[in-house]
């Protein structure tokens, strides 16, 4: 019996507003505990909330970039409970008529275009953070998170697999961040995801019992997580089991997840209207100037990426899976007449750079224009491919541009045609026997010769000339 | 419509409060007085009406997005009943 | 005469013409509390030093010629719950006497602004969740009228002190009746304004569709000067309306010829006692004598005003008393197993019963299977009952009858019999559900000297015609100058 995955997805993205939904704090990431705070966010006695415009502005932004309903009316409501980090005992959300509904998303996956719907986007407020003792029996609660501004992304059970997950979910992260109403980053919590999973045989019409997943806190975490559980859940049933339907816990450390205590399920919300906030009217005016303000999307981007620059569809999605990814690569492009080097030295090298130096796009120590000049280095010749690896490296280390760079290591490449034939020479003295392999016939012997000519010059001789020379030389 | 200990029980749970057993009997007993009276309500016919959350017709009542200065640290925390390095301090959250 | 006696139209004149001092009225009304409340409890809190401060402040920018509000040096008390920065705001429960606000409320700034000194925080139900001001943590408040007797509340503090000479003026906060009421029962004036028309931004929330802050003050003069004060928008309170409101002294005018009263069959039939209805018949007559058409009319909803208020103020109750868990601010059980423990433990010893009851009362008719048959269906009954009021000022300009059923009870009288209490509200709460505007003014004495409130009702954001008609009522009776004698 085979067993197909029913996943979707419930994604919070903390939108990047200045001050907090309800009050005028910061959103800023950080600080020292408690000082991002005011009576207001932290719920004391006579406060009121004032809700942020710009909040509503993003989200209906974020809802059209999904191609989402925006609702003509809508509303904030309570959502009533008890948690230390619920400083009011409720949370302002949105119940009934969310502000963004029936939207959704395209991914790829192995063999198509797939589209994941989205039911709902509404707005709320974000809870405080709680640090729990190692030793003792406390725990500890910093209240300036609470009132930073959410969007709540909730899809339909469209989702099939881990990977689609993951596609999903770097999806809304590249149009959140390009629409600039987040930063989404899952490290520092600007961008969560709790996923529901089930199982049912193939085929069949059936949703079977689901299980809740939370604290996934990286891409690689959503990945594993829904892997893990799609394997638990088809263990359970084979051996003849069922599946409960609760939240369980991912521990990443582990690899595992848990069942997490089931009072969290029988939860009564209460919801009802918010009486401190009026209602909202969305006027087709503003949707109208919001829709004009968007910026070109992900999946704009790259077909133009296609058409105008003439790159492959693989190149075009990694170019523009961020935004900031993106931005860097149009910058370069626009100043560089080889867009195709552009695209591989950033899709290549440079994104190697950044993985192992745990960089961002935003720590970039030089401008566009470096690695334009770098390509144009390569191009006229003054230095070779293996060379200009060396300078990149070192463009990261010292921020300098390459011309520099390649000046004061006396990178320039060998060209001088006597000196390059003493080279061959010294090489071909140092291996006899490569003369005889050659008139043997074994082609192979040049590579390897020019490979010595090359260790011999520091790796700055010029291949095409040292190529050109050698194979004279052996003719002779 | 009569309510049970039962009922009190459930709803002390959810409004997190604890309850002595005469108290639950006390506040039993006021329940189904007061419901008694709420009763006459079920017979008004709202079939047509729509529910007024809002006696006000304001809508669209919104804030800029400008910063204002929070509290320091010290104040938010004066009224902690106990805190420990800027945090509020409470037993151990499993 | 005595400082305390005069109104603050008066003292407002003898300040400003140099006859007294700002600091030695504030000094008399010290000593006059210190006199009074420690038998007739009107106060939580009284801040000596700070008014003393004040008062000295306040002289110097009114000698500069920087202050002119007519409020400028008139001594106050405000109703603890309503927020004042390093002053206890306790809102006069166990769960929160120990708390210090560091903020101001919004009406607080106001009046501080208007030179108004402050001289301490009044005494009140449990968070405003009474009509007796028996249900304090602290201490009850006794009727300047007769000591064993109920002031009302839940702003007893307020109207007590104002008819006792405690305070010139004072703030109270009316949900369901909470100033109306006791200064029906103190014999004073109370005014509960159009619902949005005082920002509620600091005033510790019982049911936030309904709370509204109003003036209690010995002539009708004196309220619409307070009005004056604390009226307009607040950008912190999203509910507060943008009107620019009028100047509501202009209303002050002895003149009701024309004027269309209307008196619902419902507001004095025999459930009211009869001392409070001839009261009520009496004050038409001295309507009508003075032009006005008194004109009959019915709002037959009346039926259900009262599980409509109590369902929808108890659910908003239920989630905005969510709050005092221990964590932030206030009580906190001491020994707790466990964070449940504690939370649990801090709210039940924390909160007192009548507290108790309302959360357990509006957490249900919020829970999961009941919403529609109760809270839905109450907001659709305050459709209803809106539309019908509104419906009502069609007939006429200004809707008059009783407050209360009664006048000021025994101590202790009802306090067991919470839901009978409940019912009493029946002539109160209509107003907050339809947000209207309505003000107490004296109008006579029963038959054991207590006094008698005539309320009055107006349309949305019509406090003037309210004004109007009671400054009428005023000029052409003695009722408003009638005090309790306090011997002293």
């Amino acid at each position: 019996m085979n067993y197909e995955a029913v996943i979707g997805l419930e994604v919070h993205a903390e939108l990047s507003t200045k001050s907090k939904i309800y009050c005028s704090c910061t959103t800023e990431f950080g600080g020292e505990p408690n000082t991002h705070c005011c009576p207001v966010c932290t719920g004391m006695p006579g406060t009121l909330p004032a809700l942020n415009r710009k909040t509503v502005e993003y989200a209906i932004k974020a809802g059209l970039a999904t191609n989402c309903t925006i609702s003509p009316f809508t509303k904030q409501d309570r959502k009533n409970y008890f948690y230390p980090d619920l400083p009011k005992g409720y949370q302002i959300s949105q119940y009934d008529l969310p502000l963004c509904k029936d939207g959704f998303v395209e991914i790829e996956t192995e063999n198509e275009k797939k589209r994941i719907r989205i039911n709902r986007i509404h707005i709320e407020e974000d809870a405080g953070k709680l640090l729990h003792g190692e030793e003792d029996n406390n725990s500890y609660i910093d209240y300036n998170r609470t009132g930073v501004p959410l969007i709540e992304i909730v899809s339909e059970p469209d989702i099939s697999s881990a990977r689609e997950a993951k596609s999903y979910l770097e999806k809304l992260k590249a149009i959140l961040q390009f629409i600039n109403v987040s930063d989404c980053k899952m490290e520092e919590g600007s961008l969560r995801a709790d996923v529901n999973i089930s199982v049912r045989p193939k085929g069949s019409n059936h949703l079977g019992e689901r299980t809740e997943m939370k604290n996934l806190n990286s891409f690689r975490s959503v990945y594993r997580a829904i892997e893990s559980e799609i394997a638990r859940q088809i263990h359970v049933i084979k051996s003849g089991g069922k599946i409960n339907q609760e939240t369980r816990r991912w521990d990443e450390n582990k690899g595992e997840s848990y069942p997490m205590r089931s009072k969290e399920d029988a939860q009564d919300y209460r919801y009802f209207p918010e009486p401190d906030l009026p209602p909202l009217i969305i006027k087709n005016e503003l949707v109208e100037r919001l829709k004009k303000e968007l910026p070109e999307l992900p999946d704009a981007r790259k077909q133009r990426y296609v058409s105008e620059y003439g790159l492959p569809e693989y190149d075009a999605q990694v170019l523009t899976s961020s935004k900031e990814l993106s931005d860097f690569f149009e910058e370069t492009a626009k100043q560089s007449t080889n867009v195709k080097a552009v695209s591989n030295w950033i899709m290549g090298d440079m994104l190697r750079i950044l993985n192992e130096r745990n960089l961002e796009i935003v720590d970039i120590p030089f401008p566009p224009s470096y690695l334009v000049r770098l390509i144009t280095l390569i191009d006229k010749g003054v230095i070779n491919g293996s060379t200009a690896k060396n300078v990149f490296d070192l463009m990261f280390d010292t921020g300098k541009d390459p011309d520099n760079i390649v000046k004061e290591h006396g990178l320039e490449m060998l060209k001088d045609q006597s000196f390059l034939l003493e080279v061959i020479e010294k090489v071909i003295r140092d291996n006899p026997n490569s003369l005889d392999d050659y008139k043997k016939g074994q082609k192979k012997v040049i590579g390897f010769l020019v490979g010595q000519a090359m260790k011999a010059t520091k790796g700055k001789a010029d291949p095409q000339i040292l190529n050109q020379i050698l194979i004279k030389r052996l003719e002779d | 419509m009569q309510i049970t200990i039962q009922d009190i029980e459930q709803i002390a749970l959810t409004a997190q409060l604890e309850l002595t057993a005469e108290e639950k009997e006390r506040q039993l007993e006021k329940f189904n007085k007061l419901f008694q009276d709420v009763e006459v309500l079920a017979q008004v016919d709202t079939s047509e009406i729509e529910p007024l959350a809002h006696v006000q017709s304001i809508k669209n009542v919104l804030r800029e997005d400008l910063l204002q200065e929070s509290l320091s640290q010290e104040k938010v925390l004066q009224n902690a009943p106990d805190q420990e390095e800027g945090m509020f301090k409470v037993p151990k959250i499993i | 005469m005595q400082l305390h006696e005069y109104t603050i139209s008066e003292l407002s004149s003898l300040i400003s013409k140099k006859e007294i001092s700002i600091l030695e009225l504030t000094q008399h009304m010290l000593g006059r509390i210190e006199k009074l409340d420690s038998e007739l409890g009107c106060y939580i809190s009284i801040v000596e030093d700070q008014a003393m401060e004040q008062a000295a402040k306040v002289q110097k920018m009114l000698d500069k010629g920087i202050l002119t509000s007519p409020l400028t040096g008139i001594p106050m008390g405000i109703k603890d719950n309503i927020c004042t920065e390093g002053i206890l705001t306790s809102c006069g429960s166990k769960m929160l006497s120990n708390f210090v606000p560091p903020y101001n409320a919004h009406v607080v700034k106001k009046l501080y602004n208007s030179g108004s000194v402050l001289l301490g925080k009044l005494n009140m139900d449990e968070y405003a969740m009474g009509s007796s001001t028996e249900s304090s943590y602290f201490k009850k408040t006794r009727n300047p009228w007769d000591t064993e007797r109920v002031p009302g509340g839940s702003s007893g503090g307020s109207a007590a002190a104002v008819v006792a000479g405690e305070a010139i003026y004072s703030l109270g906060s009316d949900t369901g009746g909470s100033i109306r009421q006791p200064a029906s029962f103190c014999g004073c004036v109370g005014l509960k304004p159009t619902y949005g028309l005082i920002s509620r931004f600091g005033l510790v929330s019982y049911a936030s569709s309904l709370d509204q802050i109003g003036p209690l003050t010995k002539t009708v003069t004196d309220c619409a000067l307070v009005l004056n004060a604390i009226a307009g928008h607040d950008p912190m309170d999203l509910t507060s309306s943008r009107r620019i409101h009028p100047d509501y002294t202009k209303a002050l005018i002895n003149d009701v010829k024309g004027m269309k009263i209307g008196l619902p069959r419902e507001f004095i039939d025999d459930s009211v006692e009869k001392n409070i209805r001839d009261a009520i018949l009496n004050a038409v007559k001295v309507f009508t004598d003075l032009g006005a058409e008194c004109v009959e009319i019915s709002i037959p909803v009346m039926e259900y005003v009262v599980p409509t208020y109590y369902i929808i103020a108890l659910a908003e109750a239920s989630s905005n008393l969510a709050r005092y868990d221990g964590v932030k601010f206030g009580y906190r059980a001491s020994n707790p197993k466990d964070i449940l423990d504690f939370c649990k433990r801090t709210r039940s010893e924390g909160f007192g019963t009548e507290v108790k009851r309302r959360i357990l009362l509006g957490t249900y008719v919020l829970s999961s299977g009941y919403y529609d048959a109760y809270y839905k269906k109450a907001l659709k009954a305050r459709a209803i009952i809106t539309r019908e009021f509104n419906k009502a000022f069609e007939q006429c300009d200004i809707i008059i009858g009783p407050v209360s059923p009664t006048t000021a009870y025994k101590i202790g009288e009802k306090i067991n019999d919470p839901i009978q209490m409940y019912m009493e509200d029946i002539f109160t709460v209509p107003v907050n559900i339809a947000g209207l505007p309505a003000m107490s003014i004296p109008c006579g004495l029963d038959n054991n000297s207590l006094p008698i409130g005539l309320q009055l009702l107006g349309k949305r954001f019509d406090e003037q015609t309210i004004i109007k008609t009671a400054y009428t009522f005023e000029q052409n009776t003695e009722f408003h100058n009638l005090r309790p004698n306090l011997n002293v």
